[in-house]
């Protein structure tokens, strides 16, 4: 049995929670499976953050460093990546089914001629290979992945697994290695803040959604000010992004994300079928809406039967004394 | 300006997904089949990018089963010149070989530019454009919203959304891939008279056992579920500040998520 490599994300000097949730996975599979987990992180400087992986149990990891490396390009990450691939070979390669993630291991699968399975929720090491539960139709059904290619991918989705503190204070030994990729037909000619800067979706820890209950763009201000103070992120129902209140980047559902939080909080959502599979690995879920009969209080765990424009203003009230802010 | 859309047919988002007693699959009986959404953004963006480069061919490329022709037609309908169909009758294709057949079919129409959708909502991978792009050794934007052709067609600067409410500015010089998000323009409605046209533009059958030549599938799919179900909660009753109150505190103390 090979080593298992995995690719770890930063931002803002820090270590992203499902990277520390993943470097935990990788060093329990790797223990399963008798081999090595070796981390690695892309960016301008990042041995510092690739040391930290220690404390996961981590003991090895390589910090590729480059002026290219940052903004992020798929094409430039997965180039520098398969030249790390080549040289230490390793028989498991996985990722957070993150943005960053999702964009990468799909183009080394198909450059290694390896078989990928993205999004999982359940890995495990079977007969020597690794083995993946994952949801399709965006949760509305699970299903078992087993690899038949000896080179095998797969990325997990955030909030599946613990964070595993193996090694409390302990660094990992780090391999810097200059890459510097350039001469792709490919550059990122600028980078635009849209919309101020709120953890995305599929890796927030509280989503508070809006519906089209919420009748304007300017009525999602109570959901807003909800989500601050929880620092949560704001999210919503197709209905509410067709009817235009907010843009897509927030729709929850099939033809938006799906998402994986411990407390979803839905402001005056029915809960369609496609919406109801977008959020319901949530694990906490709390309904608001005026009618009594929504199928959405079918998936709360908590539900209130009533005016959200009372409600909202309330809960940021009780909120904001309990957390006081 | 020569285009390729990749398209797949996918249940509704409004079907309700069965499995098949076996746990082999998914039941397709009263499945209703549409085009990919994603994919539907795509077939609307060539057709825009066609018309502002003055001219050229959008090509549809579908990996399916016959029924998928369906679907096909109703992109040729909107506007699009027209469509190979890789036959998979027989075959069981992953996301691999699936990349495989249409990055071989591509590859013999020489496109500029392929728009697919960002992802399928039927598997969710976010794989097969990637491949495809791999194996043509292509640059590849994913996910994209807001396209705009160099005056000399030459350079595609392209939008990436991306976590966060952050967007990139992206110039990629053609040929390229980009995987649609939705984007500002929902897709046209087929009209009638581009309904009686697509009933004669041509769709070329290809076999996916010939493009495949051997190559065989890296994964397998078994034992399919429906999700855990979800039993209804605790409807709190009672003054508004009072129920807030409780919900606030059940939040903290029983289910311990704030």
């Amino acid at each position: 049995m090979g080593n298992i490599l995995f690719i770890a994300e930063h931002e803002n000097g820090k270590l992203k929670g499902y990277s520390r949730e993943l470097a935990g996975k990788a060093h329990e599979l790797a223990g399963q499976a008798g081999g090595k987990a070796i981390g690695c992180l892309l960016g301008k400087e990042v041995a510092g953050l690739a040391e930290q992986l220690g404390a996961f149990g981590i003991e090895q990891a390589y910090a590729l460093e480059g002026a290219t490396l940052e903004p992020f390009l798929g094409d430039i990450h997965a180039r520098a990546l398969l030249a790390l691939i080549e040289k230490i070979k390793p028989q498991i390669i996985l990722a957070s089914a993150s943005t960053t993630g999702k964009d990468i291991l799909p183009r080394l699968a198909m450059k290694l001629k390896a078989g990928l399975t993205t999004d999982c929720v359940d890995l495990k090491i079977e007969a020597g290979k690794l083995k993946a539960r994952r949801p399709i139709f965006a949760g509305k059904a699970l299903m078992d992945v087993s690899f038949n290619s000896d080179v095998q991918l797969a990325t997990a989705r955030p909030n599946s697994f613990p964070i595993r503190e193996a090694g409390a204070g302990k660094k990992a030994s780090v391999e810097k290695i200059p890459a510097n990729v350039g001469g792709l037909r490919v550059k990122v000619k600028e980078v635009k803040q849209a919309e101020a800067g709120m953890k995305d979706l599929t890796e927030a820890e509280i989503i508070i959604s809006g519906g089209r209950a919420l009748g304007s763009s300017e009525n999602f201000k109570v959901v807003r000010e909800l989500a601050e103070v929880l620092g949560a992120t704001v999210g919503a129902s197709r209905a509410a992004v067709d009817a235009g209140y907010i843009s897509h980047d927030h729709q929850v559902g099939q033809t938006g994300k799906t998402v994986n939080p411990k407390l979803y909080i839905a402001c005056g959502i029915s809960g369609a079928i496609q919406h109801l599979a977008g959020m319901r690995t949530s694990k906490v879920i709390v309904a608001i809406n005026k009618d009594p009969e929504a199928p959405i209080f079918s998936k709360a765990d908590y539900g209130i039967v009533g005016d959200l424009f009372q409600i909202l203003p309330i809960l940021t009230v009780k909120f904001k004394e309990l957390l006081g802010k | 300006m020569k285009i390729g859309v990749l398209l797949k047919q996918t249940p509704d988002t409004e079907t309700k997904i069965k499995i098949k007693p076996d746990a082999s699959g998914i039941d397709e009986a009263d499945i209703k089949w549409v085009i990919n959404p994603y994919d539907e953004y795509a077939v609307e963006e060539a057709l825009r990018l066609k018309e502002a480069a003055g001219g050229g061919e959008v090509v549809i490329v579908t990996a399916g089963v016959p029924r998928a022709v369906e679907s096909m037609r109703q992109a040729l309908a909107m506007g699009a010149d027209r469509a190979i169909r890789i036959d998979t009758e027989g075959v069981t294709l992953d996301n691999y070989l699936a990349a495989v057949c249409l990055a071989r079919a591509a590859a013999k129409e020489n496109f500029d530019l392929i728009f697919a959708g960002k992802q399928a909502v039927d598997d969710d991978c976010v794989q097969v454009a990637h491949g495809v792009a791999a194996l043509l050794d292509w640059p590849c934007v994913w996910p994209a919203e807001h396209y705009e052709l160099s005056g000399d067609k030459k350079v595609l600067t392209v939008t990436r959304p991306v976590a966060g409410g952050i967007k990139e500015i992206i110039e990629m010089t053609l040929p390229g891939m980009v995987c649609c998000d939705k984007g500002e323009h929902d897709p046209r409605y087929a009209s009638l008279p581009g309904i009686m046209k697509a009933k004669s533009k041509p769709i070329a059958e290809l076999k996916a056992k010939d493009l495949l030549g051997g190559e065989t599938a890296r994964v397998q799919f078994s034992n399919f579920s429906p999700p855990p179900d979800r039993k209804a909660g605790n409807i709190l009753k009672g003054e508004l500040e009072e129920v807030c109150a409780e919900l606030v505190k059940l939040l903290r103390e029983e289910a311990k998520v704030i």
